[in-house]
């Protein structure tokens, strides 16, 4: 793709950035700080494509270690995340999860 | 394997970048919160699935092998870890992230001939190592390897001019030349600056600072996309660099300072006012009985939840607390601090985590005005976050931060376990007040002493 397109894509993205988490509440500045942690961690695609092109075996080696990192960051940031999240409970839900442990 | 031709691999990237922006907005509201999280690891499935169909690639079982790696070491430790040391495992994945993205550009040198992407390779190059030390200092001081407080030493201000010059200059000759050697001293006088540039940040302001460094690493991560010419990398590290900027600030916004002052306010010195030091003062202080007392007779109770309660575990017996005083017709509710916690929002996920329903969690700006009508306010654990010395003493390190308001309330009763300063290492004048009394020990022990005295009642 050329620098022209790549560029216009990076400034649209910046906008669409801001414009997503422009009123975030307090209470989510954790796991949207995580969240958006996990998500860089897609460095991992790039990390895939140096490592796949490796000829050397030191140019290998880095790359590989740069695919444990970026798996790394990935995987922990989404299950992380999800687990913070879990842990959100509405009155409704929060009864019901009484009853139920009531009830065992 | 090319398995999937060029309009297909773009579609599919599309996708995915797609998904993380419905991730991102998700995120953003408490009821599709974690939906948004979870289309987020889906566009991350894509992404990876669709490199691999899309281009050859040899040396595939090694890459398994290495995802297997990475996905064993961070999945047990992200299932594992206590909610109270979540800020410095997101400190540590960010770091991990901001090192790969480094390595990834220094590998992509050696067959970049154009000046443009030799220079997005040194952007992502200084940043990412940038973003892997400074996570690095923030890990080691939350998890209390090192001091909390901000460490200044003569003349840094002098040594971190010239890292950024010679870092500069190496930036330049890398793009006139290509040399692999710059590059990686570039990437060693990175992980200096890093070092420096978080060494100074203090106590609460750590959890801010992680947020800037992942703003860092979603740049890096960007650029690194410009070097390979993947778009999904230039949009997902757009994304989290924007993103990660507007709560950068927002964070800062909720304890009344401004990002250049956490990461500069040390260098101008005075700011690290306030001593370790314990004072003489008497202060009242009162047995589990005389608390449930308090409580049980009174009509309004504001808890306001802290650290301290985070570390002993305390959520859940704060929240039996809370239920009991309900039983007996008490208005309850939590007083959430935006900072409570050890990072934003933090405490508002442990009391989730202790069943405690939303509708009582009350943010600063709703409760504040409410101190006033409360018979009793609760301090478990908190110290720094209802410092009035936030909004009297212009010396603290903490002043401007916006506090809970618990001096308007009838009683103020602190659980504290010594009388030590808080994380911003100051003393709180509130202590010494008549309407305050003390009481001494671990939060979940106190707690769970004062519940059964209410039992008992």
């Amino acid at each position: 793709m050329d620098g022209m397109s790549l560029l216009t894509i990076t400034v649209l993205a910046v906008f669409v950035g801001f414009e997503v988490v422009s009123k975030v509440s307090s209470t989510l500045h954790t796991p949207l700080m995580s969240g958006a942690n996990a998500i860089h961690g897609i460095i991992l695609v790039g990390a895939i494509i140096v490592a796949g092109q490796a000829t050397d075996g030191w140019v290998l080696a880095v790359a590989l270690l740069a695919v444990v990192l970026a798996t790394a960051n990935l995987v922990g940031g989404f299950v992380v995340t999800d687990r913070m999240l879990h842990m959100f409970h509405g009155k409704k839900e929060v009864a019901r999860t009484a009853a139920k442990a009531d009830n065992k | 394997m090319n398995i999937l031709d060029p309009v297909w691999t773009s579609l599919l990237y599309l996708v995915a970048a797609v998904f993380f922006i419905l991730a991102l907005r998700g995120l953003s509201s408490p009821r599709t919160a974690r939906r948004g999280n979870l289309i987020g690891a889906l566009g991350a499935l894509i992404g990876v699935i669709t490199v691999f169909l899309s281009m050859r690639l040899d040396n595939i079982p090694w890459i398994l092998g290495s995802i297997a790696v990475g996905t064993v070491v961070a999945a047990p430790v992200a299932r594992g870890v206590k909610m109270t040391q979540m800020p410095q495992l997101v400190a540590a994945f960010n770091g991990v992230g901001g090192g790969a993205a480094a390595l990834v550009a220094l590998l992509e040198l050696s067959h970049s001939e154009d000046p443009w992407v030799r220079l997005a390779i040194v952007f992502t190059l200084l940043v990412g190592a940038v973003s892997f030390a400074g996570s690095g200092v923030t890990f080691a001081k939350l998890q209390e390897l090192m001091t909390t407080r901000p460490v200044v030493f003569p003349g840094l201000p002098v040594v971190m001019a010239a890292v950024l010059l010679a870092a500069v200059g190496a930036a330049v000759a890398i793009v006139l030349t290509g040399s692999l050697v710059l590059a990686v001293l570039l990437m060693l006088l990175g992980l200096v600056a890093g070092v420096l540039l978080v060494l100074p940040v203090g106590g609460a302001d750590v959890p801010i600072v992680i947020s800037l460094l992942n703003a860092f690493t979603g740049l890096a991560v960007a650029a690194s996309g410009i070097v390979l010419g993947n778009v999904l990398l230039v949009v997902a590290g757009t994304l989290v660099g924007a993103s990660g900027t507007i709560l950068t600030r927002a964070m800062a916004a909720a304890m009344g300072r401004s990002v250049a002052g956490i990461l500069f306010g040390a260098f101008k010195g005075g700011s690290t006012a306030g001593s370790t030091a314990v004072s003489e003062r008497p202060v009242r202080s009162s047995s589990p009985e005389d608390v449930a007392v308090l409580l049980g007779y009174a009509q309004r109770v504001i808890i306001v939840p802290g650290y301290g309660l985070a570390v002993a575990q305390g959520q859940h017996t704060a929240a039996e607390l809370a239920t009991a005083l309900e039983a007996r017709g008490i208005e309850v509710d939590f007083a959430i601090h935006p900072v409570a916690g050890r990072m934003p929002g933090h405490m508002n996920v442990l009391l989730a985590e202790a069943n405690v329903p939303y509708e009582s969690l009350k943010e600063m700006g709703e409760i504040n005005s409410e101190f006033r009508t409360a018979d009793v306010a609760l301090v478990v654990g908190a110290n720094d976050v209802v410092n009035p010395a936030a909004k009297t003493s212009s010396g603290s390190p903490i002043y401007g931060m916006p506090i809970l308001e618990v001096a308007d309330a009838r009683q103020v009763i602190f659980l504290k376990r010594s009388m030590r300063p808080g994380f911003a290492g100051i003393e709180n004048e509130l202590l010494y007040e008549p309407q305050t009394s003390l009481l001494f020990g671990d939060a979940k022990d106190s707690l769970a002493k004062v519940l059964g005295a209410v039992k008992a009642l």
